[in-house]
């Protein structure tokens, strides 16, 4: 804010409290020209109004107030560009990126601020930050048997993950079901914290080379993998065009993990198994991103939602 | 009775009449909209899965009915009346002043077709698109030529407390209205805010709260003002008090709107400065309320057996209870707990159903048998059960939403001692709240039917009278002192 507006500010609050001061004062001396307790000398309708003294502890309550309000906006932020004399925010406001938010964070700590959120990221940092360490130190096929660490875990995935895997981890439309052991990344320990930490981006690119009848003959070749009913002849034609999905899902479309190619013979499908759906995939392409947690999160507590999502499908 | 004295001229009172009338039919029409959705809450199939029917677009209906509809029809009407009866002076322009009524019904009709439609600007209050929000600005310039022009050809000396409020209410919410719905249009159905993220948010609550602030509170102190007094036949009980408390209560509204926006991309200092002035305005807020209440100096005894006086007194208690709760609540550190929770819900309701609605009931029964020639309402005993069916509702209301309120804060904060996470998903918040919802679902049903008994009444004594028609002395000299009031009744 430049110097003019926080002027601004300052003196408009200012004039404002002083103007409120005035009034009450000027109204506590009898001005009227009628004695206290007395009619006023005008009637509207029938009604008049009697001369009466405001009631004394609603002045001294008005009087509290008042000073309570400039001792908050000697305090705290409130004057315009005055930042208050106890240095308090309630968050770095103007950071834009996580590196400028970690910068300030620096710089206030530094600065002796108090910065509100900083404040109590660091004080449940200290409090829960030792029982997760100790809980990343324990392999996660352990502590995906501590019933503790699952019940720690589920909370974790309930409150970060369940916006998009469902509070039951089994997805939606675009979400991996994670609890059916079927896997676009892998599902070994490592493999899940890799996928949680730094993200996944799924890309299925649009084959917008085949015409509508191409795309119709691959849906059924592809539907076919999987065993279902499909019209023989129009799976056969597609089939001659599968080596161009083959490139990532494998001749045999059993998928890769390396590149998060679903394995298409296993009946499970992440857009939908219609055969409208599945020609949409093909003509259109699909995107599907996993955020990366671990600045977020951080590791400590990755791990431990890695245990939980792992033993879901151990059972 | 229709020959006229040259020298005296007749009080418009068929505008009044008609909002009074307006008043009580959009009334019963935005309070059950509100159950219907209160019973959405409890009962999502109620939507009859139909789109115009959801809550989302029913919810700003229910808000735009009783706040415009309800409430803005109940000001404009006892606002025409007091402004003549206290100026001893009829109306500016008779012309003007239909265009008022016949404006403002429309307004609220195109409310009513387009909420439904999901036509919306999305501001809350304020959802209403651009060709409605110019109808708005035209029928309130009207409004506040009608008004204000009554004031200076009024025939007393001074300008009356009651008159102050209205005149507040009038000029602020022109301002509010305009400044808060610049937008640019992109087609007749939509248009796009002119402001945009922050500050978007603190214009939107900058308007949103002085609606409440002069709407809601100034305008129905200018209606306090006047039938408190009227039906108590007793003298306003401090002028001095009237004086601060008006200053003080319009000059610091203005500054409250950020408490709406605490713990958001708002500035720190915007919601400190937001928060101090908040805290300071419960005092002036109180001192309408104890102005109110102790003008009753001398006739408590009439509570027992006047119910529109308990109407009228009631509403203060609630105005008062509010106006406490409000400021607490822009406390940065109780607003951690209470926003976003139903305790809003409820504060807002304590001030809609307890205060506004109650003053504007009370004032109606007192007015209009004054308006169809008659010496009461049909029946007073159904104004008491009228008033007991409304509290009741309106105190289920609140303390349900209260318990849940607070209970949605403590379970969204509470986390599990063990590992810092949150005890509870949010969805667990939801089904905890159930049972509270069905009592202020049962609350309001109260309220609708205490609204229908009123229709029943007010057709009743309609039916038995006839308009009343009556005279005031034009003034001889303009500013010769009050002349007295030669009124009549014909």
């Amino acid at each position: 804010m430049s110097s003019f507006w926080s002027a601004w500010i300052i003196v408009l609050t200012l004039a404002f409290l002083v103007f409120i001061i005035w009034l009450l004062r000027w109204n506590m001396s009898n001005y009227t020209g009628i004695k206290e307790g007395e009619l006023m000398d005008h009637e509207y309708d029938g009604i008049v109004e009697i001369n009466n003294p405001m009631p004394k502890w609603w002045t001294i309550l008005f009087w509290i107030t008042i000073v309570w309000g400039f001792i908050y906006l000697a305090l705290y932020p409130g004057l315009g560009n005055f930042k208050g004399l106890l240095g308090w925010s309630s968050s770095n406001q103007h950071v834009r990126s996580l590196d400028e938010s970690r910068q300030a964070t620096e710089e206030a700590r530094a600065a002796g601020l108090i910065v509100e959120y900083d404040r109590q990221v660091d004080q449940a940092e200290e409090k829960f930050g030792p029982i997760f360490t100790a809980l990343s130190q324990r392999p996660i096929e352990e502590l995906a048997k501590d019933e503790e660490a699952v019940k720690i875990g589920q909370r974790l995935f309930i409150q970060n993950c369940a916006q998009c895997h469902g509070s039951n981890a089994m997805g939606g439309k675009g979400f991996p079901n994670l609890t059916d052991n079927d896997w676009l990344y892998g599902g070994s320990p490592e493999q899940i914290k890799h996928s949680i930490m730094e993200g996944r981006v799924g890309l299925m690119p649009p084959q917008s080379q085949f015409n509508d009848r191409q795309v119709t003959e691959l849906a059924h070749y592809v539907m076919s993998l999987s065993g279902r009913k499909v019209d023989p002849e129009l799976a056969k034609a597609g089939e001659a065009n599968f080596i161009v999905c083959a490139a990532c899902h494998g001749m045999d479309g059993k998928g890769n993990y390396a590149l998060g190619a679903p394995n298409l013979t296993d009946n499970i499908w992440l857009y939908g198994g219609s055969q409208d759906a599945i020609e949409e995939t093909i003509r259109n392409g699909r995107n599907g991103v996993m955020p990366a947690w671990k600045d977020i999160l951080g590791e400590d507590k990755i791990h431990v939602i890695s245990s939980y999502v792992y033993g879901l499908s151990q059972d | 009775m229709s020959q006229t004295n040259p020298l005296q001229i007749e009080y418009n009172l068929k505008v009044v009449r008609q909002f009074a009338i307006a008043t009580v039919i959009w009334g019963i029409i935005g309070m059950a909209v509100g159950v219907l959705i209160a019973a959405q809450l409890i009962w999502p199939e109620l939507n009859f899965e139909t789109p115009w029917l959801t809550y989302s677009r029913l919810r700003p209906l229910h808000t735009n009915a009783v706040i415009f509809a309800f409430g803005t029809s109940a000001l404009m009407g006892t606002s025409f009346y007091v402004v003549q009866k206290t100026c001893k002076t009829a109306l500016f322009s008779n012309k003007l002043a239909s265009f008022v009524f016949w404006g403002w019904q429309a307004v609220i009709l195109a409310a009513v077709i387009t909420l439904p439609l999901g036509l919306t600007s999305s501001k809350e209050y304020a959802e209403l698109e651009w060709p409605i929000d110019i109808l708005i600005a035209l029928v309130w310039v009207a409004y506040i030529i009608v008004f204000f022009g009554t004031l200076v050809k009024r025939t007393t000396s001074h300008i009356y407390v009651a008159n102050w409020f209205y005149g507040g209410f009038i000029v602020t919410i022109a301002v509010l209205h305009i400044v808060n719905s610049m937008a640019v249009p992109v087609s007749f159905t939509k248009s796009y805010s002119l402001y945009a993220g922050a500050t978007d948010a603190m214009v939107q609550w900058w308007y949103g709260h002085n609606a409440v602030g002069f709407l809601l509170t100034a305008g129905f102190l200018g209606m306090m003002y006047y039938f408190v007094p009227k039906q108590a036949e007793r003298p306003v009980y401090s002028y001095r008090l009237s004086v601060v408390h008006f200053w003080a209560l319009i000059s610091l509204y203005i500054w409250a709107g950020p408490h709406h926006l605490h713990y958001t991309a708002l500035p720190d200092w915007t919601q400190s400065l937001g928060m101090v002035m908040s805290v300071i305005l419960f005092v002036p807020s109180w001192g309408g309320m104890i102005n109110g209440i102790m003008t009753l100096s001398g006739a408590w005894h009439k509570l027992k057996t006047d119910p529109i006086l308990r109407f009228l007194i009631v509403s203060l208690s609630f105005y008062g209870m509010s106006t406490f709760e409000g400021p607490m609540m822009s406390i940065k550190s109780v607003n951690a707990l209470s926003h976003y929770t139903d305790w809003t819900v409820g504060h807002v309701h304590s001030g809609a159903l307890g205060w506004v609605a109650m003053i504007t009931i009370g004032s109606m029964y007192y007015l209009i048998p004054r308006l169809w020639n008659q010496t009461q309402m049909h029946n007073v005993r159904w104004i008491n059960i009228h008033f007991w069916l409304h509290t009741i509702g309106v105190v289920l209301y609140i303390v349900a939403l209260w318990i849940s309120g607070v209970m949605q804060g403590l379970m969204w904060r509470a986390v599990n001692a063990t590992d810092g996470t949150l005890t509870y998903s949010f969805v667990e918040s939801v089904v905890a709240s159930y049972p509270f919802w069905f009592i202020r679902f049962v609350g309001g049903l109260f309220i609708v039917a205490g609204m229908v008994l009123m229709a029943v009444n007010v057709y009743r004594t309609i039916r038995a009278g006839k308009p009343t028609v009556e005279y005031v002395n034009a003034p001889v000299a303009t500013n010769s002192p009050a002349p007295s009031a030669a009124t009549q009744s014909a």
